[in-house]
Formats: C-alpha cells, sequence, structure tokens
C-alpha cells in the first residue's frame, strides 16, 4: 500500500540548530500514528512543516504520490490537512459558532449561517459531542476548547489530523474521550498524527509510531512490533535513565501548615472552602483530583500570588498568609506554575536570564546593583548539562525552545534554588520519559536533604511513585488523605469523583 | 492575488536590517514628491548632507539639534523597555525648561552650582510630570498615551503663560521672552560655535543610561515586566512601584533635554523652544530598537535629516511642511517595516 502522506529526507534549519536533519515519515490512510521522541527531537517543527508554518531547508512531501509545497496553513488545509496546535487559536471573548465561521470564512457557504449551523450539528451529533454554540469561548473548560478546534478542521473534512500533545492539558477523562474520537475518526478511513510522552497513551492509540530522535527518523514500527520497552529503548538509545528508589523516613517536623483556608472562584475552577493540610518535613505530599478543582488556587495562595479570602499559612511557624510572592519565597517556597509559558518565563529573554528569574536579587547572580554575569553564566551551563536542556545558541530566547525543554528549564530554575519547600504543579507535563524520571530523581534527592515538596498532578502512577502521602481534592476540599503503599488506582478515583466523601 | 501570513521564523538580521530599509524607502518616496515638484532630489539630498555635514559650522548645527533628540530618545526607550507608552516626551522637555528657568531666574544661585541646581530642578520637573501618569498607570491602570500626550499641551500652555505673563523681561519690548539667563549660568560653548556643553552630559548619560539597562539588576527587571508582566510578578517583582519608577527616569531625561535647550542654546526661556523633539524621539526609540547606543546614532541621524532639511528650505525654496512631511514618511514606512517583520506577504497562485 503506498503512503497517503510521505515525508522524505526533510532538513530545517534554525540559526545554530539542526531541527530535522534528514527525516522521514509515512502515513497511511486509516491509521493512528504516533510520532515518538526525546524533547527537542523535532516532532513539533515536522508537524508545523506539515501545517505550511515552516518551509523546510530542503526534501519533499509527497500527498498520494503528487508532491506538494506549502506556502501557508492555508495550503495545507486545502491538501486536507488539519492541526490542533497545543496551545490553542480561538478568540476568547467569542462564541463557539463565531470561531468556527472564522475558520471557515472562505468556504462556499460560508454567508448561509443556518446551512453552517446545521453541518456543525451533524458534526457534533456524528461523535456525540456536546458542546453549546452560542456559549462564549471562555466559558469552557480546556477540554471543549479543544473540541472547538477539532470541530474547526472537521468541517473542512480534513484527511489527516495533526495533534501535538493534546493531553497534555487534559484530564484523564477528557483523554478517554477524546480517544475515541480518534478511533472513531480513524474508522472513517482517515488518519491522525498523534504526539505524546505518555506511555499508556501510545500503547492504546498507536497503529503505526515514528521514533525520531536528533531530526532524524530511527525507526518505524506498526502494532505488534512494539512494546514499552522496545520503544524505549529505541528512544533513549545508549542513554542512561536515571535510577532512584524512596526510602522509608519519619516525619515529624510540620513546615508548613494551612488553616482554613478560603479563597475565591476564578474562571473554570473552585475556590479553596475550609481547606486544612499539614505539610511535614522531608514530606512529598502528592495532590491528586481532576483540573480545576482548586488545585491551582491552592499553589497560588501558597506562593503568595493571590491573596486569600480567611484562613491562615505558617510556614516554619512564621505567618505569610499577607505576604507578597517575594517575601514568600525567601521563607523558601518555590513555585513550578501550571500555566508555564504565560506565567513561568520571560519569552523574549535568554536561557541565562531565565535561568534566574527568581533569585537574580540573590547573592551570586548580583554584585551591589549590577548583575554578575559570569555568575549567571556559569549557572545556566551548570543548570543546562544536569537537565539536558537543548538550549540552542548562545543567548537564544526561551521561547524558540522546544515545549518540555522550557519545562526543564521552569524546573532546573525553581529546584537549583535549594527551597525549603517545593511546589510544583504538574512538574513532567511534556516531558520526555528520560526527563521525567531526572525530575523524579532530583526531587527524590532534595526529599533527602529535608526539602518539602507539593506535587499536584493527574498522572496517578507518578503520584503513587513519588509521594509519601496523597491528599485527594475535589471541589476546594479534601476528600481523603491515603498512603501509596495502601491504597489502590480505584480508591483514589472513587475519592477524585467526590463519591468517597464523608 | 497577495496576502499575509504571520512569519514563525523571521531572521535576526531582517529584523535589524529592516527599519534602515525603511529609511531608504522614505527617501525614495520623498525623491519621488520632489521629483512632482520640480525639484532635482540628487541635488536636493546633496544639499542636505553638505550643509550637515559638509562643514566644521555645519556638523556642530547638527550635534546641537542631537542633543535633545538623544536626551529624549532615551527617556522614551527606557519607557518603551518596559511596554509604556510615553509620547509626552515633549512636554516633560518644557516642564524641564521651565524647572531650569526658575533657578536661574529666581533662585539667586551662580555659578557652577547655580547650573548644577538648574539641572537636577530640569530632572525633578520633568521626572514628576512624567511621574504623574506612571502613577495614574500604576495604580488606577489609566491608559499612559492619551495621559502624556494631553499632558504635552498642558505643559506648553504653561509656559506661554509664564513668558506671556509673570516671568516676562520687563525690558524685552513686550515680547513673550524671559530675561536673559546670566552669563555665569548659560552654558559654555565649543569653538565658537553654538555647540554647549549640554551636547557632553548627553553623551554621559547615552553611557549612564546604557549601562543602567543592559548591567544593572534595574535593567533586568525592566526587561522582564516589559517582556511578561505575569513572570515578573511570578518572581516578586514590584511592578507598581517600577512603572513609577521608570515613568520618572523617563521624564527626567525628557526634563533635562529642556535644561539644555535653556541653558545651551537659547539662554533665556521662550514659546516654541522644542521643534517637537519629543515627538521624533519615538522615531528616534524605535529605530533605536530601544537600546542606548542605538539612540546616540540614530538621534545624529535625525539630526542630519532636521538641519539638512532646514537647508532644503533656503536651498531649495520648500516649504517647512515638507520636512514634516519627510519625518511622517520615515515614521509611516518604519510601522510598516515592523508588520513585514511580522508577517510575509505570499503571492497567491491561480490553480492549485
Ligand atoms: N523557531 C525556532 N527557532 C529556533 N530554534 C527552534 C525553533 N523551533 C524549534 N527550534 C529548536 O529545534 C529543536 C526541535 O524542536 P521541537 O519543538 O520540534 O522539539 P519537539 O520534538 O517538539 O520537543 P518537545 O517534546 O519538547 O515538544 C529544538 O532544539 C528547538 O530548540
Ligand atoms: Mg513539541
Amino acid at each position: 500500500m503506498e503512503a497517503l502522506l510521505k515525508v522524505e529526507s526533510v532538513v530545517k534549519t534554525f540559526p545554530g540548530v539542526k531541527a530535522l536533519d534528514g527525516v522521514n515519515l509515512n502515513i497511511y490512510q486509516g491509521e493512528i500514528h504516533t510520532l515518538l521522541g526525546e524533547n527537542g527531537a523535532g516532532k513539533s517543527t515536522l508537524m508545523n512543516v506539515l501545517n505550511g508554518l515552516y518551509s523546510p531547508d530542503s526534501g519533499t512531501l509527497r500527498i498520494n504520490g503528487q508532491p506538494y509545497i506549502f506556502r501557508s496553513p492555508k495550503d495545507s488545509i486545502k491538501a486536507g490537512i488539519g492541526m490542533v496546535h497545543q496551545h490553542f487559536m480561538l478568540v476568547y471573548n467569542n462564541t463557539v459558532f463565531e470561531n468556527i465561521l472564522l475558520a471557515v470564512s472562505d468556504l462556499p457557504f460560508w454567508l448561509d449561517k443556518k446551512k453552517l449551523r446545521t453541518r456543525i450539528k451533524e458534526i457534533l451529533d456524528r461523535f456525540s459531542l456536546h458542546i453549546e454554540l452560542d456559549e462564549p469561548i471562555r466559558k469552557l473548560s480546556i477540554g471543549q476548547q479543544q473540541w472547538v478546534e477539532l470541530v474547526k478542521l472537521l468541517i473542512r473534512d480534513c484527511k489527516v489530523l495533526i495533534l501535538d500533545e493534546p493531553t497534555a492539558v487534559l484530564t484523564p477523562q477528557e483523554s478517554d474521550r477524546l480517544f475515541g474520537f480518534l478511533k472513531q475518526f480513524k474508522e472513517e478511513g482517515r488518519s491522525v498524527i498523534f504526539i505524546s510522552h505518555k506511555m499508556r497513551e501510545v500503547m492504546e492509540l498507536s497503529d503505526r509510531v515514528t521514533v525520531l530522535k536528533k531530526g532524524t527518523t530511527v525507526k518505524e514500527l506498526i502494532r505488534g512490533e512494539f512494546d514499552e520497552t522496545v520503544l524505549a529503548g529505541l528512544m533513549i538509545g545508549t542513554d542512561e535513565i536515571p535510577v532512584w528508589e524512596k526510602d522509608r523516613k519519619e516525619f515529624k517536623e510540620t513546615v508548613l501548615s494551612i488553616e482554613h483556608l478560603f479563597a475565591d472562584k476564578e474562571k473554570n475552577m473552585s475556590d479553596l472552602i475550609d481547606f486544612s493540610l499539614e505539610l511535614r518535613k522531608g514530606e512529598i505530599l502528592g495532590i491528586a483530583g481532576v483540573a480545576g478543582n482548586g488545585q491551582k488556587t491552592l499553589a497560588e495562595v501558597l506562593t503568595g500570588l493571590k491573596p486569600p479570602v480567611s484562613g491562615k499559612i505558617y510556614a516554619a511557624g512564621k505567618d505569610i498568609t499577607n505576604s507578597d510572592s517575594r517575601k514568600a519565597y525567601i521563607a523558601g517556597i518555590a513555585h513550578v506554575p501550571e500555566d508555564r509559558k504565560s506565567m513561568g518565563i520571560a519569552p523574549e529573554m535568554s536561557v541565562d536570564e531565565n535561568l534566574i528569574l527568581k533569585s537574580y536579587k540573590e547573592k551570586p547572580f548580583r554584585k551591589f546593583i549590577f548583575q554578575n554575569f559570569k555568575a549567571i553564566k556559569e549557572n545556566a551551563e551548570k543548570q543546562i548539562a544536569d537537565f539536558a536542556i537543548k538550549a540552542g545558541p548562545k543567548g537564544t530566547p526561551i521561547r524558540l525552545l522546544s515545549g518540555g525543554n522550557i519545562q526543564k528549564v521552569i524546573i532546573a530554575r525553581e529546584l537549583s534554588m535549594r527551597p525549603s519547600v517545593l511546589v510544583a504543579l504538574y512538574p513532567t507535563r511534556g516531558l520526555d520519559m528520560g526527563s521525567a524520571e531526572y525530575v523524579h530523581k532530583v526531587i527524590m534527592d532534595a526529599r533527602k536533604d529535608d526539602m518539602s515538596t507539593i506535587v499536584i498532578s493527574e498522572d496517578l502512577d507518578e503520584l503513587l511513585k513519588l509521594s509519601d502521602r496523597i491528599a485527594v481534592m475535589f471541589r476546594g476540599r479534601i476528600t481523603g488523605i491515603v498512603e501509596p503503599e495502601h491504597t489502590s488506582r480505584e480508591e483514589i478515583g472513587l475519592l477524585m469523583s467526590g463519591e468517597a466523601a464523608q | 492575488m497577495i496576502r499575509f501570513e504571520k512569519r514563525k521564523d523571521a531572521s535576526k538580521l531582517f529584523t535589524a536590517v529592516a527599519p534602515f530599509m525603511s529609511v531608504l524607502f522614505a527617501l525614495l518616496t520623498a525623491a519621488l514628491i520632489m521629483l512632482f515638484a520640480g525639484i532635482n532630489p540628487i541635488a536636493a539630498y546633496a544639499g542636505m548632507i553638505k550643509e550637515s555635514l559638509g562643514s566644521f559650522y555645519g556638523v556642530s548645527e547638527t550635534l546641537v539639534k542631537s542633543t535633545p533628540l538623544i536626551l529624549t530618545g532615551l527617556g522614551v526607550s527606557i519607557a518603551f523597555r518596559m511596554k509604556i507608552w510615553n509620547i509626552g516626551a515633549d512636554g516633560q522637555l518644557y516642564m524641564g525648561a521651565m524647572g531650569a528657568s526658575y533657578v536661574a531666574l529666581y533662585s539667586g544661585l551662580t555659578g557652577i552650582t547655580g547650573i548644577a541646581v538648574m539641572l537636577f530642578a530640569a530632572a525633578v520637573a520633568g521626572g514628576l510630570w512624567a511621574g504623574v501618569s506612571g502613577f495614574l498607570k500604576a495604580k488606577a491602570n489609566v491608559n499612559e498615551i492619551i495621559v502624556t500626550l494631553l499632558m504635552n499641551y498642558i505643559a506648553i500652555a504653561w509656559v506661554s503663560y509664564l513668558v506671556y505673563g509673570p516671568w516676562k523681561d520687563p525690558s524685552g519690548f513686550n515680547f513673550p521672552l524671559t530675561p536673559r539667563f546670566s552669563p555665569d549660568l548659560v552654558l559654555s560653548t565649543f569653538f565658537n560655535t553654538r555647540l554647549h556643553t549640554g551636547f557632553i552630559i548627553a553623551l554621559a548619560l547615552v553611557a549612564i543610561v546604557y549601562i543602567f539597562m543592559e548591567k544593572t539588576v534595574w535593567g533586568y527587571e525592566i526587561k522582564v515586566i516589559g517582556n511578561n508582566p505575569k513572570a515578573a510578578k511570578y518572581a516578586g517583582i514590584s511592578i507598581d512601584r517600577k512603572i513609577i519608577g521608570v515613568m520618572f527616569l523617563s521624564g527626567a531625561l525628557a526634563g533635562i533635554a529642556g535644561f539644555g535647550e535653556v541653558a545651551g542654546v537659547q539662554g533665556r526661556l521662550q514659546e516654541g523652544i522644542s521643534h517637537g523633539y519629543g515627538y521624533t524621539a519615538i522615531i528616534v526609540a524605535w529605530l533605536a530598537g530601544r537600546s542606548a547606543i542605538g539612540v546616540l546614532v540614530v538621534s545624529v541621524i535625525m539630526a542630519v535629516i532636521l538641519v539638512g532639511g532646514d537647508s532644503l528650505q533656503i536651498l531649495m525654496q520648500l516649504p517647512v511642511a515638507f520636512v514634516n512631511l519627510f519625518q511622517g514618511l520615515i515614521l509611516f514606512f518604519i510601522l510598516a517595516s515592523d508588520f513585514f517583520i511580522q508577517n510575509r506577504p505570499v503571492i497567491k497562485r491561480s490553480g492549485k
């Protein structure tokens, strides 16, 4: 069988970086094809080539054997390729319908809104999606917004659907629904290109896997030829996977105590309601729960970015309830934020500068009123080496790094501060296997040095592996606290849905 | 058909060269207009260069004009770095001139002390004037563009009131001028030209602002705020205080420009001491890419255009409006170049 979409020895260089170095990819009709590779392997770049955003330096692109050149995303969409970007391209104050209308403004039936409406309704019915067409986008959950992006593509009848790490921002339930949709989409004889770092998802979905490494194709495998170990082996090659284990520990001292905290509601999330929790010295406390149940509010209140309505927070006995973020930080709380691009980095500034965002005022990085550029550079070199960050040539603005590498910069920065308390939201989201393990190892090492960590995550595997205790959140409250050794995924699942609430 | 696509991979070289290309386009367009007016553009441009750079006196005049541009350009750049749009440098220049003149006329101070206090008063007056909009922006999120722009008119009106009224020279035949400053309060000039110490002060401030923006912790904070205010808050930077502080500095630099004009060029306060320097400063800051060294280079280039443009009036019998048109063209093309850096034109082929 001939490939529907064929990428042959495509090369794409950016100043100082060869992102794609002769990559090959074959997408066949009616398959879900997963792209696998380390952070910075070139997956997103390749997808942007298929999407017409980047034009390759060399190499060819064929659809049904015909060579194609895409000059813009519109050309690509016309050829039947649609892409959902990791950052959605929606107009937040407009309604779902208006957003879809915007996307199809050059289709023949664009004037006939009634016809378009029925068309959209048909699609929604076919995949049994529930979206209110007249709701403004900002009122939708992230998962629903993703559906809107999908409908924008489906209405054009696309043959190949590209999803770049779609599940990174979805709850497990939303992911399952997306997978159901993708399988149905495939049954209709169309193809999906899917990118994910989560092995569980890759195994569940993929008919074919292409492994990329450093901008080249390592191997193409079909279902039956691969399992998790084979794929991990191909991806990591001869690199070592960091190993760590959790030793038993006794916890006595309390470093952080939250007492009867109430905090305001923000869009799409519950507030905190009479929330109390104790974090002990040297402990890793996992917080499980479906996103949007108050986790982000909790992190922002703890790190001083958001004032609570009432209640108290004590760090090492000191009342830090009303201090601003800097003071809280000096009291020793580090924060890996949920929204890495909009809060965690200054996108136009260099990696070196971003690595000191939290500590630019502290000692080695400041001499009197001046910045100590030597110390800043040395720090960057160390972090880049330790966390294997692919940072590009010196001075590259951080926004040009791959998603996973941006996440690594944030984590490296927060951990290098040797905080006494770390609040990490989805710390390994978007990281490849090796990097995720490394981050776990660093957190574990810091635990030996008595750092206390609050890990907020939806990945139960991660929480069960890492935590000393797991607190489960539902609608702004804690529904239970369990120990990983004496619990099950089922028990946590029940607590997460609020059903086991006493 | 041509349409525009967002560019995702604009190269550094292109980004750096584009503004200068736009100046070139402006020159070409102005040349076309001159052709229509029956003037030989090559002769006109040659005349401009000769007047502004072809003689010792011409060069000195160019540097005199560049002085207020450097100072206001630096001020506007500092604010631009933080994505604060100070378009009120003109008004801040007038307030600075007013502050310096008050000290010169009424403080009774003399000599170097007098000059130092004049400089200080000018900086404070300009700084406070700009600080108002900084304060409103920080505390009530009032748009600084509107506030700074409107305050220009107020500042100019104040100066007019003073020179027509209370500060008018009693022995000045009723002209709207203050008395001359005492000679020891006028900046010394070089080699019998109008080039005054204010130019040296401007050069020193280029160096200081460069160090401030590139080497200090504050410069870093300003960059972070300009780049992503949310990240700045997350990093524990107090944004409100920085906005007010930066706006003050921005206005203080423009105020010093006003000091240079009254103490160096005019020797008194009068109407129209700024020939729109505060507005030209916006073009300067933009072209300079908000860098201090860039401001120095671009200011001198702009001064060549201003001095040369003035000479066109005499040489080619062109009206003043033409010089203004010329500047407007440059601004227009710079904005266009910014658009082309962000977007690329795509020629749509029929067929596929
Ligand atoms: N516009 C750009 N300019 C410069 N370098 C870039 C640009 N886009 C990507 N790169 C570089 O190209 C390499 C590949 O990046 P890409 O985003 O394709 O990685 P990825 O496989 O998607 O990684 P991740 O799993 O982290 O998302 C990285 O080293 C990145 O820094
Ligand atoms: Mg990517």
